[in-house]
């Protein structure tokens, strides 16, 4: 023992000064080295469900779809890992192999799915267009993080992203190019495809809120009235805020999709915060969005039909109405049909339930692959955001951590609101499960994402400092 | 900033604290309540998808899932489906079930507490669970016989071994083809039901053991005989007036025996000859003088307002409390609001034929595990002993002469000594009888006993006797028995 205090000792010294030039703990081959041994045990859980989906559904292994929806995203996710250690050698190993094996598994299930339904070949094939989104996305990821050397780029175009995130937002209400499906109006249509750009208008918001916030943070933090022990801020201060809030309010009442409102406006109230460590900002942001909701819920009635399913999904009336709970009652007889280990990749009956593919994704997969299986998928998203919020710790500007937690976050609140609706934990909203849920936009949306932290992990690296 | 960004990861675990928690809830503690959900569709769906056990006739399948082409993997398919109906019942994809289908469908379908432990097997291997078959107590002989006996009466037949309870045949009619229901298509189900339910003759009911029961008439005497010699403590020469007309007390309606005249010659007549000559008036005069509670005691004792599984549950049979003297007389010999059903009458024999024992009526030697393991053995059980040995001994050979010579007759096998009573059972004025038989034989060695009932009056109306109808039917099955 009297040995082992020495070595602590000696190594309490050497660690120490922290000012003095940086011993690199990381060296960026054995970070790459690393990050292409997860990605190639990625790949090959992928291919492996795929598989097992396979084998599951129809008793029989098809070499060419295997091939297809398997080794399609192990090219080019390869293709990332490669350039990576070109231009962000110092990137997180951990971020990229574990939206490989989200976006795998997805579209393993979403394939699943596809196989109960008849004629989804070609085009016509969910998963088949999930890979091709894939494609789309991990190639936006990589124009992303070779275009992007420094993120501070970003902050120079913040009033460009606000801009940018307005016209996202506005674009599903205009005649034309705008499309209502399943009653939200979210959606674009530009010939056969259709896109979601509030998905995309999150990265948006979240540059434009790290600019706005790390320039006007003085000002929203330092001056107010203190009031119960907390400062509050002035009345001109709460423009900003307010303005967010009409925004979610107009996508709860014009777009009618309030799980987006939610993300926007959860995304903002926790930036401003960590931003301006005042604890009144995050009092103010809760009670202007329950108000809202409160309000929306006896003026809507498609918010209050949820608020309904939600406290009562079991009775016979929710269960019958026109978008009563249904889906949601549905959804929970496929995750207890899958138990403590589910029914097995192909073996279940997700498709019973409405969106499967999509919205329902989790369920799907928590029917098959049972509690177990959900358990490893939300302990990956844990892990992801761990990363992220690692790199929001650990970085050396603030509009850099504050662009980090904002991304980490919105990955994290996006997974509640979507696997607590289906869970009831929260009234069921619609919105994506980040890399499982068939939707190309949010696909695009959460691989830009990806990138966006691979560029701060790179760059937190690279600063001569260390770092804890 | 460090700060923030730590409550903020708090934040964000206690987000995920309630998902994992939600999940738990749902998919490990509700889990079985979201299943046993009527409007659960994937239970329905799992049950069709699992290779559901056999039920199995001297080894071999009567009812068996065969794999099919179709979403649900497996198709039931019942071999000779109308000859067994009132044993397998039916197996709808959700339209419900009966019978044994019903009965055991815990075992059949795997998920049975004894199963569990080839559950969690099937869990680590991957296999798709298996239920387990069911081999039934039924010789396919002796159905047949009585299955043909029967013919296309409306009626019921139930034959069991009265040492063992070990049931030999049961046969309902009219019967139905159990594959009809069985079919993947819920509309055409759902068709196929509505008919099998509007049909007049109620094919879906299991008369021996279900239904509307008739009153059993006479052989109900075999209760009231029991009663006489052992509750009320009379012997078999104890006399009893013997008029051509009774008056029932404090009333003016009259009861006549079955024949029209006296019970025999002579003024008095015994309590042996009034049962095997099946005469009402002594019977009738012997109830008033034991009094109400001898006999109901005796009606409970041999297993009247009690039910039971066979492992199909027996609807209990009716002797509701008599009011008044007039009713106990009529229910002396089996009619004002006495009901039975073929299984209670087929356990009067059982009594008489084994030393005054009931051995539990069943259907099922043994349940076996996909691999031929015995799940669940079936031994002979003891229901209930109304009698002693002394008085079964005596009843025996009551009915034996009324076979032999009395008023059942039409029972009678060469070189066997076969034990019988008759019953015609009114249904009211105007109405069709209800005939019945029932026995046992050999009756110093006793294998079988029967219990036939034909309603509507077998055709005949108001002028048919058990003894013309359905004593030359439980011949057949007896010596389907015997023969074999």
């Amino acid at each position: 023992m009297a040995s082992g205090g020495g070595v602590v000792a000696a190594s309490t010294t050497e660690a120490a000064p922290a000012t003095k030039p940086v011993r690199r703990i990381h060296v960026p081959e054995k970070l790459r080295n690393l990050e292409i041994f997860l990605l190639l045990l990625a790949c090959l859980v992928n291919a492996g469900a795929v598989v097992l989906v396979q084998l599951g559904a129809k008793g029989a292994v098809d070499y060419g779809q295997v091939a297809l929806l398997g080794a399609g995203l192990s090219v080019l996710v390869i293709g990332a890992h490669i350039a990576l250690r070109f231009v962000a050698p110092n990137a997180d190993p951990f971020i990229l192999p574990i939206a490989t094996l989200l976006n795998g598994i997805g579209i393993a299930e979403i394939y699943r799915i596809d196989l109960q339904i008849p004629g989804s070949t070609g085009w016509d094939s969910t998963a088949v267009r999930q890979v091709v989104w894939s494609a789309i996305a991990i190639v936006a990821a990589l124009v992303v993080i070779i275009a992007l050397r420094n993120h501070r780029v970003l902050q120079r175009y913040t009033y460009v992203f606000m801009a940018l995130s307005g016209v996202l937002l506005v674009l599903p209400l205009l005649p034309g190019i705008g499309k209502e499906i399943y009653g939200a109006r979210v959606w674009i249509g530009i010939g056969p495809l259709s896109f979601q750009p509030g998905e995309v208008a999150k990265i948006a918001l979240a540059i434009f809120f790290a600019g706005y916030l790390v320039s006007r943070r003085d000002s929203l933090s330092v001056v107010g009235r203190k009031f119960l022990g907390m400062r509050f801020p002035r009345g001109r201060d709460l423009g900003p805020i307010l303005v967010i809030w009409a925004a979610s309010m107009s996508v709860i009442i014009f777009q009618r999709d309030l799980g987006t409102a939610l993300l926007y406006f959860g995304l903002f109230v926790v930036m401003i915060y960590v931003a301006t460590a005042r604890l009144s900002w995050v009092i103010i942001g809760v009670g202007l969005f329950l108000g809202g909701a409160l309000i929306a819920s006896r003026v809507l009635v498609y918010v209050n039909d949820r608020f309904l399913n939600w406290l009562d999904p079991f009775s016979t009336t929710n269960y019958d109405a026109q978008g009563g709970s249904y889906q949601l009652v549905q959804g929970l007889f496929g995750l207890a049909n899958g138990g403590l280990i589910g029914t097995g990749l192909g073996q279940g009956q997700p498709d019973i339930t409405p969106l499967a593919q999509s919205d329902y994704i989790v369920a799907s997969l928590g029917e098959e692959l049972g509690m177990a299986g959900l358990f490893a998928i939300l302990a990956l998203y844990l892990l992801f955001i761990a990363r992220g919020l690692r790199i929001s710790f650990a970085g050396t500007d603030d509009f850099g951590r504050l662009l980090g937690i904002g991304l980490t976050f919105v990955i994290a609140l996006q997974c509640f609101i979507v696997i607590g609706g289906v869970t009831r934990v929260i009234p069921l909203t619609g919105l994506t499960t980040p890399f499982l849920a068939a939707g190309g936009s949010s696909l695009v949306a959460n691989w830009i994402i990806v990138a966006l932290l691979l560029r701060l992990s790179d760059t937190v690296r690279n600063q001569p400092r260390l770092v804890v | 900033m460090n700060r923030e960004l730590k409550r903020v990861t708090i934040v964000i675990l206690a987000m995920f604290a309630a998902l994992f928690l939600s999940v738990t809830t749902i998919q490990f503690f509700s889990a079985d309540a979201l299943a046993g959900d009527s409007r659960n569709a994937r239970t329905i769906n799992n049950s069709y998808s699992n290779q559901r056990g056999a039920i199995l006739v001297d080894g071999q399948p009567i009812a068996q899932s065969v794999p099919s082409a179709d979403q649900y993997k497996y198709q039931r398919t019942y071999t000779n489906g109308p000859l067994y109906s009132a044993v397998t019942g039916y197996y709808t994809l959700d339209q419900g079930s009966s019978g044994i289908e019903d009965a055991l469908d815990e075992e059949l379908s795997g998920t049975s507490g004894s199963q569990f432990l080839s559950q969690l097997n099937n869990i680590v291997t991957g296999q798709n669970p298996q239920g387990a078959s069911v081999e039934l107590t039924i010789d396919p002989k002796v159905q047949q016989a009585a299955y043909d006996a029967l013919g296309d009466l409306q009626g019921a037949i139930v034959a069991v071994e009265p040492k063992t309870g070990r049931i030999l045949a049961m046969v309902s009619k009219p019967d139905y083809d159990p594959n009809v229901l069985a079919v993947h298509d819920t509309d055409s189900v759902i068709a196929q039901y509505n008919a099998l339910i509007a049909d007049s003759g109620n094919p879906l009911i299991n008369r021996t053991l279900n239904g509307n029961f008739d009153p059993p008439g006479s052989t109900f005497k075999i209760v009231t005989s029991s009663a006489a010699l052992q509750n009320a403590g009379l012997t078999e020469d104890h006399q009893l007036p013997n008029p051509a007309l009774y008056n029932l007390p404090e009333s003016d309606r009259t009861v006549q025996n079955a024949g029209g005249g006296t019970c025999g010659p002579g003024g008095t007549v015994s309590i042996k000859t009034a049962f095997v000559l099946s005469c009402n008036i002594p019977m009738a005069e012997l109830g008033v003088e034991m009094g109400q509670k001898g006999l109901t005691d005796m009606a409970k004792a041999y297993g009247y307002d009690a039910g039971f599984d066979t492992p199909i549950p027996v609807q209990a049979s009716q002797f509701p409390p008599v009011e008044d003297d007039a009713t106990l007389a009529l229910s002396s010999f089996g009619q004002a609001s006495v009901r039975a059903s073929p299984m209670q009458i087929v356990e009067q024999s059982m009594a008489v034929a084994n030393a005054g024992s009931i051995m539990q009526p069943n259907l099922v030697d043994d349940i076996r595990a996909p691999d031929l393991t015995v799940l669940k053995q079936f031994e002979p059980k003891t229901l209930s002993q109304p009698i002693t040995s002394v008085t079964a001994s005596t009843l025996s050979s009551w009915m034996v002469e009324a076979v032999n010579s009395g008023a059942a007759t039409n029972a009678r096998i060469e070189g066997v000594s076969v034990a019988g009573k008759t019953g015609t059972a009114e249904n009211g004025t105007g109405d069709p009888y209800t005939l019945w038989f029932t026995g046992f034989a050999p009756a110093d060695n006793p294998q079988v006993a029967v219990a036939v009932v034909v309603q509507n009056g077998g055709g005949l109306g108001e002028s048919g006797s058990g003894n013309e109808v359905a004593a030359p039917i439980a011949k057949k099955v007896l010596e389907a028995v015997l023969n074999k």
